[in-house]
């Protein structure tokens, strides 16, 4: 096992920059997830550390040793492909044991590691089937199997539960994350889901447009994200943001109400306030910062969604915690809360960044 | 839920349609059979009888023993199969390289491919027997072997083309994730899948040689290298057709191509791929 590092790397199809400036430092053992919209890299970024595509520009190394240019038999890292990408005129055993197949292992001991994998993955009884006669699931396990059996530097995950339906999704998605804790292995899984990330990653790695837009841990990216658009990316439901007008220490609403912001260094420059939904309280009609009325409500038994007209602002997804007795039409009081309130530049980045953390 | 039955009348007519069909298309082989084992004394007497009053091999005897008949079948299927592998060979390899690669020129020897196949073949065949000729390969089954080869390899390139884009890229990537140089992926992985699409491929060419007239007229004079289509010729002579041998020589000539498709069919109709990815 060693760590993987990527040096200014630049991915370029003819003169289409493709991803620019990745800079980042895996260390052995590390469950990296990189994240992002769909055309943002990620997949790409990922099909680069495994050779598949080749790098353009910049330093890929792995244990310090320079990989540019060594295929991908030769890297020793394994990958898991959304479509799994099974061999279908192979059982399940020989699947799994296709890579020490070529690599001319003894039989018996391609066989008895092929049975401990199996045996991991709860495959035993299947070892004879050909994958067609395999549930989605079972396919997946397969494909994890087929990875893990060699024992890599590294494991690539391209998306591997989008194929699944939802409950099995969440089911593969604690396999992983027990494989994770059993192997210690170095993990790279891409994921458009944020729920994937943000229960998955050590780290995880904010993709937009060819470009590393924050890298951290699933709290300090919910915490305290770095842009605009990890505000909005990371978090469900998604953060609300709303055009302010920035004063001293406060910012002030399109309704001309001002938000005391003393946590924050240059409010002077904000020109956006984002708020998650969960960090707004119902509160007596004239009690909070703003009034509005209740649009829509979702409840959901454990939470409670309201989707609130703000007078004078628009439109507010309220989230609270249980059961909350509101129903459309009625009107409320709505209180932010103002240690939790992130404030944006007009270029989108994060006012809080300047100061200490914890605010 | 219950699935509903369709009306009777629209079963009995979609039967009947295909039935008509099939005795459309089966007839002609039906009369052919049906000549072959009618003696020659009644073929014109019962002409358009559906089924003659007395029946005979002698026709099959006389083909077989006392005719050319096994000489022509011979260079036929020297010709056919060899077309068919060298065909089949040569365009797995492009069909491969259509599918798998990009390069500098790519779209033009699609092109090119493809105009060779718009235009009619009677307009080539004196070009292509002077080429022949000046070669001094006339009345070589080799020179048909060259000829029907570059005939076919654009077609078969393109069948072959489609069933590699059958195929996911994904598997590829994984066997040389897994440690497979790219040749050993195409040898393992590929290939394995690709079998249907070289046992289509093989037939179809197979079939077009073994059928194909032409060339094989305008190239062979010489009786023994005569291909069957040109042999079945000979049967025709100046003041007589003799019908009965050259429907028994027809029907001979089926067996090979009967137990050809036989032979592949399993490829042919062998979902190989199902269970790759998900589905």
């Amino acid at each position: 096992m060693a760590g993987i590092e990527l040096k200014d790397v630049v991915k370029r199809y003819g003169s289409v920059e493709v991803l620019r400036d990745i800079n980042l430092d895996i260390k052995d053992g590390e469950f990296i997830v990189l994240v992002g919209p769909s055309g943002c890299g990620k997949s790409t970024l990922l099909r680069m550390i495994a050779g598949l595509e080749p790098i353009s520009q910049g330093d890929f190394l792995i244990g310090g040793e320079r990989m540019n240019d060594v295929r991908p038999r030769d890297r020793d890292i394994a990958m898991v492909f959304q479509s799994y990408a099974l061999y279908p005129h192979m059982d399940v055993a020989r699947n799994m044991g296709f890579s020490m197949e070529i690599r001319k292992a003894p039989p018996r001991e391609r066989m008895s590691l092929v049975k401990q994998a199996a045996d991991t993955l709860g495959l035993t009884a299947l070892t004879e089937r050909l994958p067609k006669a395999l549930s989605g699931g079972q396919r997946q396990r397969v494909a994890m199997g087929r990875a893990i059996i060699r024992d890599p530097q590294a494991f690539l995950f391209d998306e591997p539960l989008s194929n699944l339906d939802a409950s099995l999704r969440v089911e593969m998605r604690l396999e992983i994350a027990r494989l994770h804790q059993k192997l210690g292995a170095t993990m790279i899984y891409v994921t458009h889901d944020q729920v994937e990330a943000l229960t998955l990653a050590d780290r995880i790695v904010v993709l937009n447009g060819g470009d590393i837009q924050q890298i951290g841990s699933p709290l300090e990216l919910y915490e305290r994200p770095a842009n605009k658009f990890v505000a909005q990316f990371i978090g469900s439901p998604t953060m609300n943001v709303v055009p302010v007008t920035g004063g001293v220490n406060a910012v002030t609403t399109a309704d001309g109400v001002t938000i005391a912001l003393p946590h924050v260094g240059d409010t002077e420059r904000a020109v956006e306030m984002g708020i998650r939904p969960e960090h707004i309280d119902v509160v007596d009609i004239n009690a909070g910062h703003l009034t509005g009325t209740a649009d829509v409500v979702e409840h959901l038994g454990s939470d409670t969604n309201i989707y609130v007209k703000v007078d004078g602002l628009g439109p507010l997804l309220v989230r609270k915690h249980g059961n909350i007795p509101a129903k459309a039409g009625d009107r409320l009081g709505l209180r932010i809360q103002a240690e939790n309130a992130h404030v944006f530049s007009s270029d989108g980045v994060a006012l809080r960044q300047t100061t200490t953390i914890g605010a | 839920m219950t699935r509903t039955r369709a009306h009777p009348y629209r079963t009995v007519g979609k039967y009947a349609a295909l039935l008509g069909y099939l005795t459309f298309a089966l007839f002609p082989l039906y009369w052919l059979l049906k000549i072959a084992i009618t003696p020659d004394q009644l073929i014109f007497s019962e002409g358009t009888n559906l089924w003659p009053s007395a029946l005979t091999l002698d026709n099959f005897r006389t083909v077989l023993f006392h005719t050319d008949f096994l000489s022509y079948f011979g260079n036929s299927l020297y010709v056919s199969l060899g077309t068919a592998a060298v065909t089949t060979l040569i365009a797995a390899g492009a069909g491969y390289a259509f599918s798998r690669f990009a390069f500098r020129g790519k779209k033009i020897i699609v092109a090119i491919m493809l105009i060779t196949q718009m235009f009619p073949l009677l307009m080539i065949i004196a070009p292509i027997y002077k080429i022949v000729s000046s070669m001094g390969m006339l009345n070589s089954l080799t020179s048909l072997i060259v000829v029907y080869t570059a005939f076919n390899i654009p077609f078969a390139t393109f069948l072959m083309q489609s069933f590699f884009d059958g195929i996911p890229k994904d598997l590829e990537e994984a066997a040389m994730m897994d440690g497979c140089s790219r040749f050993q992926a195409l040898r393992k992985v590929i290939f394995p899948l690709t079998l249907p699409g070289l046992g289509a491929t093989l037939g179809f060419v197979f079939t077009a040689a073994w059928s194909e007239l032409l060339f094989a007229l305008m190239l062979i004079s010489k009786n023994e290298a005569m291909t069957f289509p040109v042999g079945l010729l000979t049967f025709v002579s100046k003041f007589s057709v003799d019908w009965g041998q050259m429907m028994a020589a027809g029907v001979l000539a089926l067996i090979p191509s009967c137990l050809f498709f036989i032979f592949i069919q399993r490829y042919l109709v062998q979902g190989l791929t199902s269970g790759a990815v998900k589905g």
